[in-house]
């Protein structure tokens, strides 16, 4: 007689009848769908279904069924044409309301999507779409935090009446980086300077240092000041990053960190990587400043001298030189919302201040009535370029201005800029709504896989899965007979855990993904090879059927332990080293080594004490 | 179905000379390819540029790498990729690269040849994360390598099994580095991935060799060491074969089917696991032999108290 325990029999039912549930909305497909964002990013009411649906309606457009999936509105399609028909109609007739990104969606029925089940999210290789990796200049960013200390320092030695020599930023040195340097005259007393930049300088360590020409007093970040800094830049970068890719309107992004300065962006069905990097890349800025008034424009432009507190600048759409008070009024950090609307005099961005930028705004503009205020666009990008073999990198700022206008009226926190073109004016409002960069980013890499050669994968990856299994099952079945059936039951119980599993954890498949779980279904053979080969062994002895079969699972534990730690050791390493579709395959690898030992161990046992266990005369095996 | 109808009892540790001389003749031609022709890094490692396009009809490839010679790219590599309409282009990483304007110069290239081709993947790499990603690379593959190593050692108590299980184990992975480097075969991150893969899988028939030895000196402590370690290979050798050809009917699918994107990563899986068996059956347990395995190193008769040293 074989036993084998309740419990087991119950656990082996109960992860199977959940493998079954959580991997089930993998074999539905998709359709082609259109997903709807609220522009105010506001979630979607379900009572907007009625009016987007009786405007495609209306409008003779096919869809298959809406519904409200995580704060967005999904609409279904039978095919691609009429996809792409109500998105223009949409586009054309929410545009105020809507952000529109193509998208698909699971034709799962709707009692999964209630539950949270979903398929496994196809990887970039499968479903087409734009893979990009930017590297963050994070020293830039600690450069900022130094430039904001030395600022702050000056300002209160001044404050305070201290004289001093100059104070310099040391980013990288010979004996110190990241360091403000305060140089202050031979008769200076020390402890006072001290006292004055305690507050401002708070935090930093402070040395002093004797100079042959007086002292200096250095104040240095520490390392978890720099890493703190650097992680803000990052930090920064990546919400803005992500409020970028959500207002280009593209479904399902990822945005995330990749090590110490990296971001990579993720971007499925995206095509035209030109428009989209334009906008992810920029930093971009906005200050607006009063006109200098008293002095002459062209007189600086010719004789090279602007006058103290002014700076030069040149009309972007007019060409002509224009002198701006060095004052900053206001700056796109203090807008709360930009959009862009049409207007009397053409395209316009309608600005939102926050409350001090709109006091400011407030003062500014009564006592400078009739005078002129001008908006400069401040942008910064990165450049490489060959200087006698060797690359060279700079960053280089671009300050234009962009519109100037006579103050007509008094107002504080909510206006219009003009003077630009209509692309212009929506590309604006856009950056100015996401946020700037912290720092600059530039791009390191760059994938683009058109969605035809996604859905050739995805086929290729499917039928080599199907046909592969399909030769290992035949070949299981004619080597062991009926514990060959056995093996193939719980070799498709191994892949339905190991798909559902893999949906739980919503891990992205990839091409190397499918090739992971094809290779699973190779190895997991390995467990009921060294099961099956041992029972063979034991009858050869002449061992009973049931003690036979006992004895299999017993004497092949070592070796189906031992073996798979191996296979596990090389999983690990490439899911902590690997990135990307190589993580994929790792943690398809990873998983399936589980799932096997699983279902060989315990499933088929089940399944073999269920089948032999209960027969009092068993003479022989089918093996 | 059996293979083996009866049990075998080939004399794998009396022939065990020739194999060592058949795998030091596979290494040093391996590491004489290696050094002398390098691999083919494809972009993750070299930096640089790879777009594959299809045109309606058989491409044209001379066309299209004059087309890209003559419009400033250098040496560029155009080869057919999968289907002779479908072709795949390889740039060498330069300076200033934009990704934006590398497509627009390359669409422009491919339409002269025929107006409706098409771009289907365009890879940018810049030149430093090609660097990094090889050193990421030799980081997993000497990680897996020492980690796999203190495993054996842990588990089989006797550096005489480590040694021979650590020799097998790397030389499958030269192996397929001989081969690729012999057919240049373009050797990219998947290819790594799958060099991992096959170190686990071919340590798995190793250890499960390992295993019936160690349970063959357990059942008797006298048996000579040479016949011990022919009995386990013989003994395992059905599980050997049936899992080692089973896992390459789905390596097979995945390269005749997998199409060509997978095909470095499936070629280098099937020579690995071919070259894992053989090494395993031939190499493993030989190595130990020769370092002097016997049931005493395994299972230490358990030593008398210390008094014994004392006079």
């Amino acid at each position: 007689m074989l036993e084998y325990a309740r419990w087991k029999y119950i656990l082996v039912t109960v992860v199977l009848l959940l493998g079954v549930l959580f991997a089930l909305p993998n074999v539905f497909g998709d359709d082609p769908a259109l997903q709807l964002a609220r522009k105010d990013r506001a979630p979607v009411a379900a009572d907007a279904l009625p009016a987007v649906e009786s405007f495609l309606r209306e409008r003779g457009i096919q869809f298959e069924r809406s519904y409200i999936d995580s704060g967005r509105m999904m609409v279904r399609f039978a095919n691609v044409p009429e996809q792409l028909k109500a998105r223009d109609a949409v586009n054309d007739h929410f545009k105020d309301t809507y952000a529109t990104a193509l998208s698909f969606a699971s034709r799962a029925p709707a009692f999964l999507r209630k539950m949270g089940l979903r398929p496994m999210p196809l990887g970039l290789d499968l479903r087409g779409g734009l893979y990009l990796l930017y590297q963050v200049d994070v020293n830039a960013a600690v450069g900022q935090l130094l430039d904001g200390y030395a600022q702050d320092a000056r300002r209160a030695l001044s404050t305070a009446n201290i004289a001093f020599k100059d104070v310099t930023v040391v980013k990288n040195g010979s004996d110190r980086s990241n360091a403000v340097r305060i140089v202050l005259p031979p008769e200076a007393d020390i402890s006072a300077a001290r006292t004055a930049l305690a507050q401002p300088l708070q935090g930093l360590q402070m040395t002093n240092e004797s100079l042959p020409s007086g002292s200096a007093l250095v104040a240095t970040l520490t390392p978890a000041q720099i890493r703190e800094r650097q992680d803000y830049a990052m930090q920064q970068n990546i919400t803005t990053l992500r409020n970028r890719v959500n207002e280009l309107g593209v479904s399902e992004p990822i945005v995330q960190r990749q090590g110490l300065d990296r971001i990579n962006v993720q971007l499925p069905g995206v095509q035209n990587s030109a428009e989209v990097k334009d906008i992810l890349g920029k930093v971009a800025t906005l200050e607006f400043r009063l006109e200098d008034m008293q002095n002459s424009a062209y007189e600086a432009q010719q004789t090279g001298h602007t006058p103290l507190g002014s700076k030069l600048y040149t009309h972007t759409r007019f060409g002509r030189p224009i002198l701006l008070k060095r004052e900053v009024i206001a700056t796109g950090d203090q807008l709360t919302n930009a959009t862009s609307t049409p207007s009397q005099e053409g395209p316009a961005v309608s600005i939102k201040l926050d409350a001090r930028a709109g006091e400011a705004m407030l003062k500014t503009t009564r006592a400078n009535l009739n005078k002129r205020m001008a908006v400069v666009l401040i942008e910064k990008r990165r450049e490489t370029s060959e200087v006698n073999g060797k690359k060279v990198t700079r960053d280089i700022t671009d300050e234009q201005v962009i519109n100037d206008a006579t103050i007509r009226g008094i107002f504080s926190n909510n206006f219009q800029i003009t003077g630009l073109s209509a692309g212009e004016a929506r590309e604006l409002a856009l950056l100015l709504r996401s946020g700037s960069l912290a720092t600059v980013i530039y791009e390191v890499e760059e994938r683009a896989v058109g969605p035809s050669l996604g859905r050739d994968n995805i086929d290729k990856g499917v039928r080599a899965l199907i046909i592969g299994m399909a030769g290992v099952f035949f070949f299981m079945w004619i080597y062991y007979k009926t514990f060959g059936l056995v093996a193939d039951a719980v070799l498709l119980a191994n892949v339905i855990v190991l798909a559902a599993l893999l949906s739980l954890m919503r891990a992205s498949l990839s091409l190397p993904g499918i090739a992971g779980i094809i290779l699973t279904v190779g190895m997991a053979v390995d467990a009921n090879v060294l099961i099956y080969e041992r029972i063979r062994e034991e009858i050869r002895k002449g061992v009973s059927p049931q003690a036979a079969i006992r004895a299999g699972f017993e004497k092949a534990f070592s070796a189906i332990a031992d073996s798979n730690v191996t296979t596990l050791i090389a999983g690990v390493v490439l899911w902590v080293l690997g990135t990307g579709a190589i993580r994929g395959f790792a943690v398809v690898l990873t998983l399936g080594i589980f799932t096997s030992l699983f279902t060989a161990l315990m499933g088929s046992r089940a399944l073999i004490t269920l089948m032999y266990g209960g027969r009092r005369k068993l003479t022989h095996l089918s093996i | 179905m059996e293979f083996f109808k009866k049990q075998t009892s080939f004399p794998f540790m009396a022939t065990r000379k020739w194999w060592y001389g058949l795998s030091v003749l596979l290494m040093i031609a391996s590491g004489v390819s290696f050094a002398t022709r390098g691999l083919n890094l494809a972009i993750d490692f070299t930096g640089g540029v790879n777009a594959t396009a299809t045109f309606t009809q058989t491409a044209n490839v001379d066309a299209v790498r004059s087309g890209l010679t003559a419009a400033g790219f250098k040496d560029p590599q155009v080869q057919n990729f999968g289907s002779s309409r479908d072709i795949v282009i390889r740039l060498p990483p330069e300076g200033s690269q934009n990704a934006t304007t590398i497509r627009a110069k390359l669409e422009g290239i491919l339409r002269a040849v025929d107006p409706s081709a098409q771009v289907q993947q365009l890879d940018v790499v810049g030149p430093q994360v090609g660097n990094e990603l090889r050193t990421s690379a030799a980081w997993a593959l000497g990680s897996t390598l020492v980690l796999i190593f203190l495993y054996i050692a842990v588990r089989f108590h006797t550096w005489r099994l480590s040694l021979g299980a650590i020799l097998a184990v790397m030389h499958d992975p030269i192996l397929v580095l001989g081969i690729f480097s012999v057919t240049q075969t373009s050797f990219d991150l998947a290819v790594v991935a799958a060099i991992l893969a096959v170190i686990g899988y071919s340590l798995n028939d190793t250890v499960v060799v390992f295993d019936r030895i160690r349970e063959r000196f357990e059942t008797n402590r006298r048996l000579v060491p040479a016949l011990a370690l022919d009995q386990s290979i013989n003994q395992t050798l059905s599980r050997t074969i049936m899992t080692k050809f089973v896992t390459s009917i789905v390596v097979v699918a995945l390269l005749f089917l997998g199409g060509p994107v997978l095909r470095g990563f499936s070629e280098a899986l099937l020579i690995g696991i071919l070259a894992g068996t053989y090494s395993s059956i031939y190499i493993s347990s030989a190595i130990a032999l020769d370092c002097g395995l016997t049931a005493e190193h395994i299972f230490p008769t358990v030593r008398k108290a210390a008094a014994d040293h004392l006079p």
